[in-house]
């Protein structure tokens, strides 16, 4: 589903984020990505969404090659991906409903069937009862999870999400891995970046090393 | 399993092309309705906006009014000009009555007095003092002449059409109109529309320049929203929609305003205006924009909304992308 052939990206800094990284995750694979903060994680999802394109080296996402996707289509193809933030990226003047609504009111959903797919999405991260409120009187844990239903209520191939457990204690750190663990089951491709190691261990799952850059671990799943 | 039956079928994330036109017009119908929404939100602000834009509307098209009444003012006074007609030297006084009765009779002239050679002879005399000279002439030198008004209500074109034709008659040796004020009130009124024009031209390039600054602050404080838009996988066409929706708004109500200072304006103008007329025993009517002028005057500024939104939104929108 997601293929990394040789990719490296520099920045206009002269950085180097990614250095020669090949892999590859098959689909409805759960992969975990790690590293210290640094290492290239985030320039990686951002590959894989467009955000950046590569120094060199070649992105397979769905099979297709993302050198070919021209800057037009970038929006087409964010909206096969489900994305979920670390600082969750909600709108603070739109209610839960409207937040976990936008990606399907981009692709032009009838008002019903929005309806519908938004509370089943908050349904499943427990949040139905809050589908009026603003984000902001919404707890952290609960921001995280009205992210991640907007990033599951378009019914995206693929799900990336960078640290989503960064600010919330074990119990509810376990409960959101349960979450992305019950998508990969249901055939979604999912690729988590977390630094939270004794999180990752306890569940089974393959895991992509960086190293200031370079691939340590982990080659395909 | 049974936890994510709501997010089966994870590969439909599509809408198939018989629904893009339906999920087109639909974005289409919430972009109005929000930016309607946004901009009703702050009345004052924006009330101060489509006071600004309708006072730049008002200005020229109430200037371009204004002439537009003072040329049918004009049209309708009844014209001081007379056209003196000089007619052929051999002519004889029954002739020349004759042909003055027939003028008379014609529907572009509406009075005709015939001065002839002797009386007009006689007259100089008088007049001139010169009588041992206009004695010593063995014939009077004087052709007969008639005077004519033309028919109220015509305009310099058609005076001038009128000379021509008079001008054409074998009897009529000179046809003298005095043509000077005409030409100068035509210059005027054609100097007061370029003005007007050259006025209208530069509030209109600025009431574009007025809304695409409006818009350039919307795009500023919504900024994280656009970013957010774009990561969810908004098009450029999506993110642009509804500002291209609030430069509308703001023009169309800018035009509203104007459309209604100026029929204020005329309410004002009317009662004195036909006061005026009535001294001068004239029917003149203040003549408004009408109902399609205003509705032309709220489409206008509706086009001028969209034109300045769309040159703040190509400007600004390309440089906000995720980081």
């Amino acid at each position: 589903m997601i293929r990394f052939e040789r990719v490296s990206k520099r920045y206009d800094e002269g950085y180097d984020a990614l250095r020669d990284v090949s892999f590859t995750i098959k689909k409805d694979h759960l992969v975990f990505l790690t590293g210290h903060s640094g290492a290239g994680k985030s320039t990686l999802m951002r590959l894989i969404m467009l955000m950046e394109r590569p120094t060199r080296g070649e992105v397979f996402v769905d099979g297709q090659n993302l050198a070919s996707v021209g800057s037009r289509a970038i929006a087409r193809h964010r909206r096969d991906i489900g994305v979920v933030f670390q600082n969750h990226q909600l709108l603070f003047d739109r209610t839960v409903f409207d937040n976990v609504a936008l990606p399907l009111v981009i692709c032009g959903y009838d008002h019903r069937e929005v309806g519908r797919r938004v509370r089943a999405a908050l349904d499943k991260v427990g949040l139905l009862g809050r589908e009026k409120a603003l984000p902001v009187t919404l707890s952290g844990g609960e921001q995280q999870r009205v992210g991640i239903a907007r990033a599951v209520v378009g019914r995206p191939k693929i799900l990336l999400a960078d640290e989503p457990t960064g600010n919330l204690d074990p119990t509810l750190s376990a409960e959101i891995m349960t979450l992305f663990e019950d998508f990969s089951k249901v055939g979604v491709t999912v690729l988590i970046a977390s630094h939270d190691l004794a999180l990752i261990s306890r569940l089974h799952h393959h895991i992509i090393t960086l190293r200031e850059g370079r691939l340590v671990t982990g080659t395909a799943s | 399993m049974s936890r994510v039956r709501g997010l089966e079928g994870a590969s439909q994330s599509r809408t198939g092309w018989r629904n893009q036109y339906s999920s087109w017009v639909r974005h289409h119908r919430l972009s109005a309705a929000d930016s309607l929404r946004r901009v009703l939100e702050h009345p004052w602000s924006s009330v101060l906006t489509w006071m600004v834009i309708g006072i730049a509307l008002a200005l020229p098209v109430g200037l371009n009014l204004a002439l537009d009444n003072a040329q049918i003012v004009s049209a309708q006074w009844d014209s001081p000009a007379q056209i003196s007609l000089f007619l052929k030297n051999d002519l004889s006084v029954e002739d020349a009555r004759k042909l003055e009765f027939k003028l008379a009779g014609a529907d572009t002239i509406s009075t005709t007095v015939l001065v002839a050679k002797d009386a007009a002879l006689e007259e100089f005399r008088e007049l001139s003092g010169f009588t041992d000279v206009l004695a010593s002439l063995d014939e009077n030198p004087l052709p007969h002449l008639i005077i004519i008004s033309p028919a109220p209500g015509l305009d310099p074109p058609a005076l001038i059409a009128l000379r021509k034709e008079l001008l054409a008659m074998p009897a009529i040796e000179q046809a003298v109109m005095d043509m000077a004020w005409l030409q100068r009130l035509n210059t005027l009124m054609e100097l007061g529309h370029r003005v007007v024009y050259a006025l209208g031209g530069m509030l209109v390039v600025g009431v574009a320049l007025i809304l695409g600054n409006t818009i350039r602050l919307a795009i500023e404080s919504r900024r994280d929203e656009i970013v957010i838009v774009k990561l969810v996988g908004g098009s450029n066409a999506f993110v642009r929609r509804p500002f291209l929706y609030t430069g509308l708004w703001y023009g169309v109500g800018g035009g509203v305003i104007a459309a209604l200072l100026l029929a204020l304006t005329l309410w004002l103008l009317q009662s004195p205006a036909q006061n005026l007329a009535g001294l001068y025993q004239s029917s003149f009517v203040l003549q408004g924009l009408g109902l399609m002028g205003g509705l032309n005057l709220v489409v206008l500024g509706g086009l001028l909304g969209l034109l300045g939104a769309a040159l703040a939104v190509s400007r600004h929108l390309s440089h906000i992308e995720p980081r």
